[in-house]
């Protein structure tokens, strides 16, 4: 894992992302006044917030706080009730959510969404099935960046650790070139050394090779330790946007809503 | 010591055809978790099929291409017609839809063909080989039983295993949102299963039909022997399906040839083997405990 | 094993939750005090009010035989075995979420029983009616019981599975014990003749001739109202609830100290008693035990009848029954116009049945009683709510 750190000039994916590139900085994911409903019960009430190219966007808060329903508003496995989200300036609001990772989103579901039965080097395979056929230098790629699961390719994914399922589905995704990486709970119940391994291997993405990253954690601290900007969720609604370092200061929004 | 081969040989046969059968089942299940409790209608109908064909004066390969290709359209019109609405809610509602699609094409067949027993043709002969001067019970017929069943197994390894439809039908059967956030098909590949399972229910329902005779019910023990023979395998294994089968076989087999008049038993002995399966070693045979869904 | 029978858990949570799927048992979801409450005119206990309906119901049980001819009432004699069967698989299936295909067979076991019972040397009377009906039930209940604690333990497919197997498998032993049961011909049931206070009963109601049919549908009718004063006594007590309870809410249940698998068993056996029952009133009505008598398609009848009535429902059980009755005269008559031949035309009636439980389990999983229940309920809903808006403002 620790050369896996150090390997920060393979090059991955994201530059060969599927649409025109956007500037760092410009809004790359725009989420606006997004609303979805269990039943009776309204789990997101109006959300907007916009998630910047080449940037880590972190949405926190406590359980409950509607974060996971969020991304899954999103890639479209919730239909939304109200509301609008767009990629790149393209309405996908109500786009198929089979079609959402040519559009260039590739969504790491909760849990980490390994297909336990197929082997590692099959979900990776799988990540990359809509792209038609992939070259196998793409794969090596992924390989070298995570040379932990690169030893286990042709053991079935069951057998893996929690810290190398999360990278197996982040190594998945950025097969997919995605523009923008939504990652629901990486850290859940990883020890905080691996936790800190994987957001540090996301910030080498990040910064080398313009991937965008919306990232959803009830881990404030650490998250909020790699990101750029923070987004804080309660009970469904936006409660404060701000850059990461701000919120990290603001002790009162940290017990308020962080719990920390 | 020649009848034991003889009562071997025909278990190993029966076994091959209710393996295949299983193995349909298993791959519905695995993919959608609904057991096709319609399979054994549905491998009728095709067979009802072929034999329309048959008896028009076509010859036998053509029918069976016809009476497999039907079958592969059939399952993919049930998937997406019938059991689409019903896949993933109750499971009590599956089993409802899907023997009623049980009765129903039963029914219609026997409405469109009639009830009556109709043989149905064997391309290849039914006298046993002769080794010096004793004949053993494996015929040609046999021969080709086997063999086919194993080339449609060869050919489900390899779509499964080394094409890129075939991984992503396993996709699809194992983690379907992960696998629709990858941007899988996911209705179409499951559609796909249900299709391909048909295909191979069908050539199970032909093979059995093979010198003998076809009626509307004549699969229905059919149906029970290849689920007792999936759930021996664990009904999420593909290859405890084909073992399953043959061990079902050569029981079944035994019990016909060894028991007086022991033909009368042979679906209550498949209903014995099923409970003590069912009570004793609930996840199969084979099951072993590795997180099957971790 | 539980593990791998999970129905598709990669299913996106969201989706079935925004749909709302409607289980196939939603109708007896419906509280029984809510769908009898503020009808004041019925006695306010239970057993009561039961017997106030069963009184009514056999008044005009009698008034119906006596004002049709001959062929309805022996079309009536065979509701009445169909409905006790169905009556006992409303409370397996649709209070207690177990399904069963097995009983066509248990009902063999009680036809084969009443068979053998009524088969006297010459010259020697057979035990009373009543009583060999009870041996019927009870050799059932010993047959049901032991079915019951192996499909205890399981569900779904599973069960469904083993229970077709039952169902194919258990008329090969009136096949193989050819002595005893007659192989495939079946035994012949001599139905005994009806008793002089029946005649004179008839005689002082209608005046009809009280032939050996219009007895054997007294007695099925009989049968059948006992039957369901008791599953409809047994459905509104404390154990219906708990058969509720095991249904719908598996692991509370089991946290309440509730043991599942005991309670799963005594819904076998108390249905597995009905099937019995029917069995027996079917052997006498149709005067042949046959192995044919119980095909696949006689449970998968039964299935239709109480999956069409809404289950869990004993007036659906009953209404689905009548279709299994009144239905096949006439859509095979129908198939006859269309110039298909009598073989093939009753072949439309089985048609018709599984189209009925697709269609059913597609579009109105509650079933008829069920469907109609729940709307009621909403529109009651609705008008009371409407009634505290308009009290409060």
């Amino acid at each position: 894992m620790t050369d896996a750190q150090g390997s920060t000039s393979v090059s991955v994916g994201a530059s060969a992302g599927a649409g025109a590139r956007t500037a760092p900085g410009a809004a790359l994911l725009e989420v606006e006044g997004l609303t979805s409903a269990y039943g009776p019960v309204r789990a997101l009430d109006g959300v907007t917030l916009s998630a910047e190219a080449g940037r880590i966007t972190a949405v926190l808060g406590a359980n409950g706080a509607g974060k996971t329903t969020l991304l899954r508003t999103i890639s479209g496995l919730v239909r939304p009730v109200a509301g609008r989200v767009t990629l790149g300036g393209e309405d996908i609001t109500r786009a198929p959510v089979e079609a959402m990772v040519g559009k260039g989103m590739a969504h790491v579901p909760e849990g980490r969404g390994v297909i336990a039965e197929l082997t590692v080097d099959e979900n990776l395979r799988v990540g990359s099935l809509f792209r038609g056929k992939v070259e196998k230098s793409e794969f090596d790629r992924v390989y070298d960046i995570f040379p932990r699961i690169a030893e286990r390719r042709d053991n079935p994914a069951h057998t893996l650790s929690g810290g190398e399922r999360q990278m197996l589905v982040i190594g998945r995704a950025l097969l997919a070139q995605p523009r923008i990486l939504l990652l629901d709970e990486p850290s859940l119940g990883l020890a905080p050394r691996i936790v800190a391994q994987i957001f540090g291997l996301l910030r080498t993405l990040v910064d080398s090779e313009g991937l965008s990253v919306l990232l959803v954690e009830q881990n404030a601290r650490s998250a909020l330790s790699v990101a750029d900007v923070g987004v804080v969720l309660n009970l469904g609604r936006v409660v404060v946007t701000d850059q990461a370092r701000s919120l990290m200061a603001d002790e009162g929004l940290r017990h308020a809503y962080l719990g920390f | 010591m020649q009848q034991f081969v003889n009562v071997t040989l025909s278990g190993l046969t029966q076994g091959m055809i209710y393996a295949a059968f299983a193995l349909a089942l298993v791959l519905i299940w695995r993919s959608t978790r609904i057991v096709n409790f319609a399979q054994g209608s549905m491998a009728a109908a095709t067979a009802f099929i072929a034999l329309a064909l048959i008896n028009a004066g076509q010859s036998y390969w053509v029918a069976l291409i016809v009476a497999l290709a039907s079958g592969f359209i059939l399952g993919a019109v049930v998937e997406r017609v019938i059991v689409r609405p019903v896949e993933g809610g109750p499971e009590l509602n599956a089993v409802i839809v899907t023997l009623g699609l049980f009765v129903a094409i039963q029914a219609l067949i026997a409405i469109i063909f009639g009830s009556s027993f109709q043989s149905f043709p064997t391309p290849f002969g039914v006298r046993g080989f002769t080794i010096g001067d004793t004949t053993i019970l494996l015929t040609p017929t046999s021969v080709y039983i086997i063999v086919s069943v194993l080339i449609t197994m060869a050919l489900l390894v390899a779509l499964f295993r080394f094409t890129r439809v075939g991984l992503a039908m396993r996709a699809s059967a194992f983690g379907q949102e992960v696998a629709r956030l990858l941007g899988v098909r996911v209705g179409r590949m499951l559609t796909l299963g249900w299709a391909l399972a048909a295909v191979v229910g069908s050539l199970s329902g032909l093979l059995i039909a093979g010198g003998g005779f076809i009626y509307p019910a004549y699969m229905d023990s059919l149906i029970v022997f290849g689920f007792v023979a999936a759930v021996l395998g664990g009904l999420d294994s593909p290859v405890g399906a084909i073992v399953g089968g043959l061990i079902l076989g050569l029981a079944l087999s035994y019990v016909s040839g060894y028991v007086e008049r022991g033909s009368a038993l042979v679906n209550v002995s498949a209903l014995v083997i099923l409970m003590v399966v069912l009570l004793v070693r609930p996840g199969g045979l084979f099951a072993s405990s590795t997180a099957r869904r971790a | 094993m539980s593990e791998s029978q999970t129905p598709a858990p990669d299913r996106p949570a969201g989706e079935l939750i925004e749909e709302a799927p409607v289980t196939a048992t939603a109708a007896a979801n419906v509280p029984s005090a809510q769908a009898t409450g503020g009808r004041s005119f019925l006695p306010k206990s239970t057993l009561l009010r039961h017997l106030l309906v069963l009184v009514l119901c056999a008044v005009g049980a009698v008034i119906l035989l006596e004002i049709t001819d001959p062929f309805t009432n022996s079309q009536l004699a065979s509701l009445t075995y169909y409905a006790i069967a169905a009556g006992g698989l409303t409370v397996l299936t649709g209070l207690n979420g177990q399904i069963s295909l097995g009983h066509g067979a248990l009902m063999a076991v009680g036809a084969y029983t009443t068979a053998l019972f009524l088969q006297t040397e010459r010259g020697e009377e057979p035990l009373p009616l009543p009583l060999i009906l009870l041996i019927s039930v009870v050799t059932a209940t010993v047959v049901g019981a032991l079915v019951g604690v192996a499909a205890a333990r399981l569900h779904g497919p599973y069960l469904a599975g083993a229970t077709l197997a039952l169902a194919v498998g258990l008329p090969g032993l009136a096949v193989y014990f050819q002595g005893t049961f007659g192989g495939d011909q079946g035994l012949r049931v001599r139905a005994p003749q009806p008793p002089d206070a029946f005649t004179s009963f008839i005689d002082f109601v209608s005046g009809n001739a009280a032939t050996g049919t219009k007895w054997l549908a007294y007695v099925g009718t009989i049968c059948l109202l006992i039957t369901y004063f008791l599953l409809a006594n047994l459905m509104r007590s404390r154990i219906g609830r708990t058969w509720r309870a095991v249904r719908d809410q598996e692991v509370a249940a089991e946290l309440a100290g509730i043991n599942l698998g005991a309670w799963r068993v005594l819904a076998f056996v108390v249905s597995a008693a009905a099937a019995g029952l029917a069995g027996g009133v079917l052997a006498l009505v149709v005067r042949l035990a046959a192995p044919s008598g119980f095909s696949l398609v006689l449970s998968l009848s039964l299935l239709t009848a109480i999956v069409l009535g809404g289950l869990g429902s004993l007036l659906g059980a009953l209404l689905g029954s009548a279709l299994l009755v009144f239905l096949p005269p006439f859509v095979t008559d129908l198939g006859g116009s269309f110039g298909l031949d009598n073989t093939k035309a009753a072949q439309i009636a089985p048609f018709v049945y599984g189209v009925v439980l697709i269609v059913a389990m597609i579009f109105a999983p509650a079933g008829f009683v069920g469907t109609v229940r729940l709307r009621w309920m909403t529109y009651r809903a609705k008008r009371a709510a409407a009634g505290r808006a308009t009290n409060g403002g």
